[in-house]
C-alpha cells in the first residue's frame, strides 16, 4: 500500500455519537462511583474546555455543572464571549473570577519574570480556584486537555493539566474538532486557532511551530499506529520534523507520570502498591 | 427437541466487595428465575469486578458449600443452573481468574483461565497464575465449554473444546472497548462478535458470549451478549451498555442438523494435526517435508 495521507486522515475521522456516549457515560459513571453528581469545569473560551462543560451538561444536567470564566486583565476580551456563548446555550451554572489579583502581587515581587513563567503562574491560579469551588460546589474538577496536548507536553504541571478525571484525553485535537460539532459546540469557539490566550497573539501552532493537523497525523502513526519514526517519511513528513516531534514527547514525559518515589521498603506507594482508582467503589 | 432457555447477563460490578456483587449475583437469579431460564451466565470475574490489581488476594474465593459466598451461590443452583465468574485461590495459595459452573447444589466444573493478557492495557499475569487445562464437560443440557475471555481470542481453546466434544460454548469476558473510529461500535467489540460467530460457524456449535458493563478507572467494558447457533446465525444480542438480561430459547437440535449438513467435526483430522503440532514443536520422531531427491535423466 502506498502511504497515504488520506488514509491517515480517515483513521482520524471518528463517529462522534459514539464518542459521546462513552465519554458522558466515563463522566456519570465515574464520578457516581465516588458519590459525586456535579461537575466544576474552567471555561476558557476555547474548545476543548467548551467540550468538557457540554459532555458534562448532557452527562449530569445543566443545574450540576459549574462553568467558572477566569479571566487575567489583559485576557481577550473574545474569550470571556465565547465562554459566555456555551453559558447560555447549555444554562450551565456560572461565576467569573478575575486571577489578575491573586497573580499580581507575584508579578510584582518578582521584576525578572518571563511571559511563560507569569503563563505558568496564571494556569496555576486557576487551578486553586477551580479546586476551591470544587469543595463549594460539590463538584469534581474536569480535565479538559486532549491527546495532542497530553502528548506534546504543552500544559501547565499542577496548572491546567490539574484535574479529577478527564473525557477529552483520549481524543486529538483534530478529532475533539469533530466532537465539538456534533455537540453544536458554537461555531466561532471551533473555527478560531487555538490558544492558551496566556498573552497577546499567543496562538499554540505559531507557539509550536506547526499545526494540529499536521502533528496529529504524525502522532497517530507513531502513537497509535506504532510506526517506526523512519517509516513516518515515506508519508511525506521530513526528517527534521518527525525528531522534532519525538524529542518533545520524550522531554515531557514527566508531566504524563506521577514524581516516582524512592524505593526503600518492600511495598511502595507508586511502585508495587497498587490498587484500582475505583477501589471498592 | 432439546430447548434450553439460555439468560446472559451484562452486569456492573462493585469492585473488589465480594458480597454486594453477590447480592447482584442473587438478584439477577431470581430475574432470570421468572422468566423460566434454565441456565444463566455471568461475565468475567462478576463477583469481583475486574480491575483488581493488589486486591486479588483480598476477594479470594473457594467454590465449596462451606464458602460463605458459594454456599448460597450453589444453593441458587437448585433453582437453575448457573456459571459464576471469580478469582479462586488454591490449596497452595495461588490464584486464578476462575468460572464455575453450578448446577443442583453441585460444583459440575470449574475452569481457569489459560491465557491472561499481559500487554497494552493489561496486567493480569502479574496478579494471577495461568491455568493449564481446557475441558468440556457433561451437563443436564448436553456437552459444554467454558472460556474466559482472552482464552478465545486464541483459536486453540475453543478448537480443543470442540475435538473434546463440546456443542454449547459459554465464553465470559470483561472486556474493555477501544479503537475509535468512523463505526458504530469500538473496533474490538466488532472483532469479539466477529470470531464468535466464527467458531460457532467453524466448529457447529452454539457459542454463547456474554461481557461486563460499566467503567472502571479509564476503562469501559462494553456488554453487547450475543448468542450464534450452529449455522453461525445471531439468536440474540444485548445492548452495548447498561445493565440487562438477554434471554433467548435455544434449540440444541440444531447441532445435529447442522453437522448433517456441514460435516467438519467428522472429518477433522485430529490426530494428523497433532502430528504436525510434533513436527513444528521438534519433537522426538517427528519428520520434516524434504524435497524430492533430484534424478539423473
Amino acid at each position: 500500500m502506498t502511504a497515504s495521507l488520506a488514509w491517515v486522515d480517515e483513521q482520524l475521522t471518528i463517529n462522534p455519537e459514539l464518542a459521546d456516549r462513552v465519554l458522558t457515560g466515563f463522566i456519570r459513571e465515574e464520578l457516581g462511583r465516588h458519590g459525586f453528581e456535579r461537575a466544576v469545569v474552567g471555561l476558557s473560551g476555547g474548545i476543548d474546555s467548551a467540550v468538557a462543560c457540554v459532555l458534562s451538561a448532557r452527562a449530569l444536567g445543566p443545574e450540576n455543572v459549574l462553568a467558572i470564566r477566569l479571566p487575567y486583565r489583559s485576557s481577550s476580551p473574545e474569550s470571556l464571549e465565547h465562554a459566555s456563548l456555551v453559558i447560555d446555550q447549555w444554562g450551565v451554572e456560572q461565576l467569573t473570577i478575575e486571577i489578575t489579583g491573586m497573580v499580581e502581587p507575584l508579578f510584582e515581587q518578582l521584576p525578572d519574570i518571563d511571559q511563560v513563567r507569569r503563563g505558568n503562574a496564571m494556569a496555576r491560579a486557576r487551578m486553586i480556584v477551580l479546586y476551591d469551588q470544587s469543595v463549594a460546589f460539590k463538584g469534581l474538577v474536569m480535565g479538559t486537555g486532549n491527546k495532542t496536548e497530553l502528548l506534546l507536553g504543552y500544559t501547565t504541571l499542577y496548572g491546567d493539566s490539574a484535574c479529577a478525571i478527564n473525557p477529552n484525553g483520549d481524543l486529538y485535537k483534530t478529532q475533539l474538532r469533530q466532537l465539538a460539532g456534533w455537540l453544536e459546540v458554537p461555531a466561532p469557539i471551533i473555527e478560531k486557532p487555538p490558544s492558551a490566550d496566556l498573552w497577546q497573539g499567543q496562538t499554540d501552532e505559531g507557539e509550536l511551530g506547526f499545526t494540529y493537523e499536521q502533528v496529529d497525523r504524525l502522532l497517530y502513526l507513531l502513537v497509535d499506529q506504532r510506526y517506526r519514526p523512519e517509516d513516518c517519511l515515506a508519508y511525506g513528513f521530513s526528517e527534521t520534523f518527525v525528531r522534532q516531534v519525538l524529542a518533545r514527547v520524550r522531554a515531557t514525559h514527566f508531566k504524563r507520570v506521577l514524581p516516582p518515589i524512592a524505593k526503600l521498603s518492600n511495598r511502595t506507594v507508586g511502585v508495587d502498591f497498587l490498587y484500582p482508582r475505583d477501589w471498592g467503589t | 427437541m432439546t430447548q434450553l432457555k439460555l439468560a446472559l447477563v451484562q452486569m456492573d460490578t462493585v469492585l473488589g466487595d465480594v458480597d454486594a456483587n453477590l447480592a447482584k449475583h442473587l438478584a439477577w437469579v431470581e430475574a432470570a428465575g421468572q422468566q423460566a431460564a434454565d441456565l444463566i451466565v455471568f461475565p468475567e470475574l462478576s463477583l469481583t469486578g475486574y480491575r483488581l490489581m493488589d486486591l486479588v488476594p483480598d476477594v479470594a474465593r473457594r467454590p465449596r458449600p462451606d464458602d460463605p459466598t458459594f454456599g448460597p451461590l450453589l444453593e441458587a443452583s437448585r433453582q437453575l443452573d448457573m456459571v459464576v465468574s471469580f478469582v479462586e485461590e488454591d490449596e497452595r495459595h495461588r490464584y486464578y481468574i476462575a468460572a464455575a459452573y453450578l448446577s443442583a447444589g453441585q460444583l459440575v466444573h470449574l475452569h481457569r483461565k489459560v491465557y491472561l493478557p499481559t500487554y497494552g492495557l493489561f496486567e493480569e499475569g502479574r496478579f494471577l497464575d495461568w491455568g493449564d487445562q481446557v475441558q468440556a464437560f457433561d451437563t443436564r443440557f448436553g456437552r459444554v465449554g467454558l472460556l474466559i475471555c482472552e482464552d478465545f481470542w486464541h483459536v486453540s481453546p475453543p478448537y480443543l473444546l470442540w475435538l473434546d466434544g463440546a456443542e454449547i460454548m459459554l465464553f465470559v469476558s470483561a472486556s474493555p472497548v477501544r479503537g475509535l473510529t468512523e463505526a458504530d461500535q469500538l473496533g474490538s467489540a466488532v472483532w469479539v462478535e466477529r470470531i464468535n460467530q466464527a467458531y460457532a460457524s467453524l466448529f457447529t456449535t452454539f457459542v454463547a458470549h456474554t461481557n461486563r458493563v460499566g467503567y472502571e478507572d479509564s476503562l469501559n467494558l462494553g456488554g453487547r451478549a450475543t448468542i450464534f447457533d450452529p449455522d453461525g446465525v445471531r439468536l440474540a444480542a444485548g445492548p452495548k451498555e447498561g445493565e440487562g438480561l438477554v434471554v433467548a430459547e435455544i434449540d440444541l437440535g440444531q447441532v445435529r442438523r447442522s453437522r448433517l449438513r456441514l460435516p467438519l467435526l467428522r472429518d477433522e483430522r485430529a490426530d494428523w494435526v497433532r502430528r504436525q503440532l510434533d513436527r513444528i514443536l521438534g519433537l522426538p520422531g517427528s519428520t520434516a517435508w524434504q524435497p524430492p531427491e533430484e534424478t539423473d535423466s
